[in-house]
């Protein structure tokens, strides 16, 4: 197994897509020439040609548009929204069009697209390049929305986007590209959109994440075990749909469960997941949901003080362990 | 300091004038036999839309986008292309798409909302009418963009209204579209209004097709109640792009000749003296048959043997929608939201389907 940062997971298995099927192809802005501004799409337009990496105008309601209708004709197109914040002006496309033209067609047109966005603080991108914008799409019927936390998962999940027949939003938390390190299979294996992953096995509480908020839960837990506090970390990796069997599952398993993730709490996706629990799993808690989240500000801001208070922390993700623990 | 500014007014182009005498270029592919054709189509297209009318009034279909005053506009576009080229259409485009091969049972299937009225013939090219206001222009250029990719022979063409050019979409597929140079054509319906809202106040510029110009393509301006100007702008658009020239904007000047839907009253924002003069002066319809009167190519007798025709077609296309089986609730509420139906749509099915099994008379859990 190759040991891969989170930014080549997503470049390989993008290259190794766009190698095994030639209806793959790229389309954003920078991702050609300059090889994208994180350079995940880096060597991609020399070795597979303009025509398969494509430099777009500054147009994202374009690129996500055009990309719909290339699907219609047969190809299967992965944009790519240079940040996550920029997303918004395709909306439209993304949520009228692309999650609708299935239903709307009773089965006679699909939308075999990929949108790749990074997201996330803790990069000093301020406050149009640190958004979390996942849970506007993890409304949607239509959609799909991963966001996973680990190479091998960004790799795996990359795969099976492209291979969905159905629109798929692909969260890359930016902070993690060039942070994580980890072990990619070789076999170049999808992992299936849809189901979480227990990242750490325990019995003391449960926390249910994902994104940068897994690896920060990590290591938080390895803080709090030395004080015999034993925490299960469940992964969403996918965040629609939810898997919900998991999440019951991981709830039951310690009875305590603490939601941790960068966006903000209010209607984020952990108020899905503790609405989820508490209609199927309330009378097997020992302690209420808790919710550690990002602030209910608008955006983070760029001094490094304010991103600092923005961002959660290993520290305070251990704190709220602790406190839950002695519930 | 020289500044860029919009002095050339160009008269749209126009072959036949309101009284039928040919005023202009007249296309080389088309004979009289093409014309007939042409002239059957945009009468049968009147009848169905005033058919579809009286159905909504009596009852029997919902809401209605009529397109009366828009048949040559629909037909003269659609007749230059081919079956193989791609159709993205708003809602507004029945005429056109029946032309093309929809079957007029489905356009008003769409009225009585079965979902069924979404899919159109398989070996068509062509998508469901888009109501999102000038989504569908991008979709085309991602067509054309396959079709160029690919090296294919065929044209992504995109229907649209005056309205749709306001849209950031419209403009962000023109300039797409020319930068790269695919084979796309967009064809724009001005019909004066959006709902309410007249073009005046749409656009500051005098026309949608100049608006072509600052995208470095081609934009023509033609007679929209002009059969054979509108087929002749649009071969020309559609060549241009087969032949690896790049996008076109057509422009059709039009008239809505009816209310936006069956829920609109047109009379609060229109001026009846204009509106009798598109209605009758300038009605297509009327401009081709004294064209093909004066060719000799049509008489009173094809007229009421064709007008029996039509509607013998209409009452039958009515008669298959109206014993069109029902859709199956549980089928279409949850079986289309993906390939493969998620745990939790599939329990929600589920949960339906017991709820209907006892009657229905609670709701369904997935509701509570």
């Amino acid at each position: 197994m190759a040991v891969k940062l989170y930014i080549e997971a997503i470049h390989d298995a993008l290259a190794e897509e766009m190698a095994r099927d030639e209806r793959v192809f790229i389309l954003g802005e920078d991702v050609g020439v300059r090889g994208g501004v994180f350079r995940v799409t880096q060597g991609l337009q020399e070795r597979f040609g303009e025509y398969r990496v494509l430099d777009t105008p500054l147009t994202e309601s374009a690129i996500v548009g055009v990309a719909i209708g290339a699907s219609a004709a047969g190809l299967i197109p992965v944009a790519e929204i240079q940040f996550a914040d920029f997303i918004l002006p395709a909306v439209n496309q993304i949520i009228s069009e692309a999650a609708k033209i299935r239903y709307r067609s009773n089965n006679d047109w699909h939308c075999p697209i990929v949108v790749r966005a990074p997201y996330g603080g803790g990069v000093h991108g301020a406050l149009y390049h640190s958004q979390s914008v996942e849970a506007l799409f993890t409304h949607v019927p239509g959609l799909k929305v991963v966001a996973p936390a680990t190479p091998a998962d960004a790799a795996g999940l990359l795969r099976s986007a492209i291979r969905d027949p159905d629109p798929v939003l692909y969260f890359e938390h930016k902070k993690l590209y060039r942070s994580v390190r980890g072990e990619v299979p070789e076999a170049g294996e999808p992992v299936p959109i849809g189901h979480a992953k227990v990242q750490r096995e325990g019995s003391d509480l449960t926390v249910i994440t994902y994104g940068l908020g897994v690896h920060l839960a990590l290591e938080a837990a390895e803080q709090v075990a030395a004080e015999g506090v034993s925490v299960h970390i469940l992964d969403l990796r996918t965040l629609r749909p939810l898997d919900e069997e998991a999440i019951l599952e991981a709830a039951r398993r310690t009875g305590k469960v603490l939601i941790v993730h960068e966006d903000n709490k209010v209607c984020g996706v952990g108020a899905e997941v503790s609405a989820l629990i508490a209609e199927h799993a309330l009378f097997d808690l020992d302690a209420p949901i808790r919710r550690l989240a990002g602030p209910e500000v608008p955006a983070m801001g760029y001094a490094p003080t304010l991103e600092k208070a923005y961002m959660l922390s290993v520290d305070g993700v251990a704190e709220a362990m602790r406190a839950m623990a002695r519930f | 300091m020289r500044t860029y500014s919009w002095e050339e007014e160009i008269p749209a182009h126009q072959v036949l004038a309101p009284d039928g005498s040919v005023v202009g270029e007249w296309p080389e592919s088309l004979d009289d036999e093409r014309l007939r054709s042409f002239y059957r189509w945009m009468v049968f297209a009147r009848r169905f839309d005033q058919r579809a009318l009286t159905l909504h009034r009596q009852g029997r279909l919902g809401t209605y986008a009529p397109f009366s005053g828009q048949e040559a506009a629909q037909i003269g576009s659609f007749a230059a292309l081919e079956k193989t080229d791609w159709v993205f259409p708003s809602y507004r485009e029945v005429a056109g798409m029946m032309y093309h091969g929809l079957p007029p049972e489905m356009a008003l299937l769409f009225s009585k909302g079965h979902p069924d009225a979404g899919k159109v013939p398989a070996e068509l090219n062509m998508l469901p009418g888009k109501i999102v206001i000038a989504a569908q222009i991008l979709h085309a250029v991602g067509a054309a963009w396959a079709c160029k990719q690919r090296g294919e022979d065929r044209v992504a063409s995109a229907f649209f209204g005056d309205g749709a050019t306001s849209q950031g979409d419209f403009h962000e597929a023109l300039n797409f579209a020319a930068v790269f140079r695919v084979p796309a054509v967009f064809f724009c319906q001005n019909n004066q209004f959006a709902i309410s809202v007249p073009v005046t106040r749409q656009m500051a510029t005098p026309t949608v097709a100049q608006k072509a110009v600052a995208y470095g393509i081609e934009g023509i301006r033609v007679d929209g109640n002009d059969v054979v100007a509108v087929y002749a702008a649009m071969c020309r658009a559609v060549a241009r792009a087969r032949a690896g020239g790049g996008p076109t904007l057509v422009e059709a000047v039009t008239y809505r000749q009816g209310p936006h839907t069956t829920a609109d009253d047109p009379r609060r924002y229109r001026d009846p003296q204009v509106h009798q003069t598109w209605v009758e002066a300038l009605d297509p319809i009327r401009r081709l048959r004294l064209c093909l009167e004066r060719r000799g190519a049509w008489d009173e007798a094809a007229e009421s043997a064709w007008i029996r025709e039509a509607d013998e077609r209409i009452a039958a296309a009515v008669e298959r929608a109206e014993s069109y089986p029902a859709p199956d609730a549980a089928e279409v509420l949850f079986g289309h939201v993906y390939a493969e139906p998620t745990p939790a749509l599939a329990a929600q099915r589920a949960g339906f389907l017991a709820e209907q099994a006892e009657g229905g008379a609670n709701g369904w859990p997935g509701a509570r």
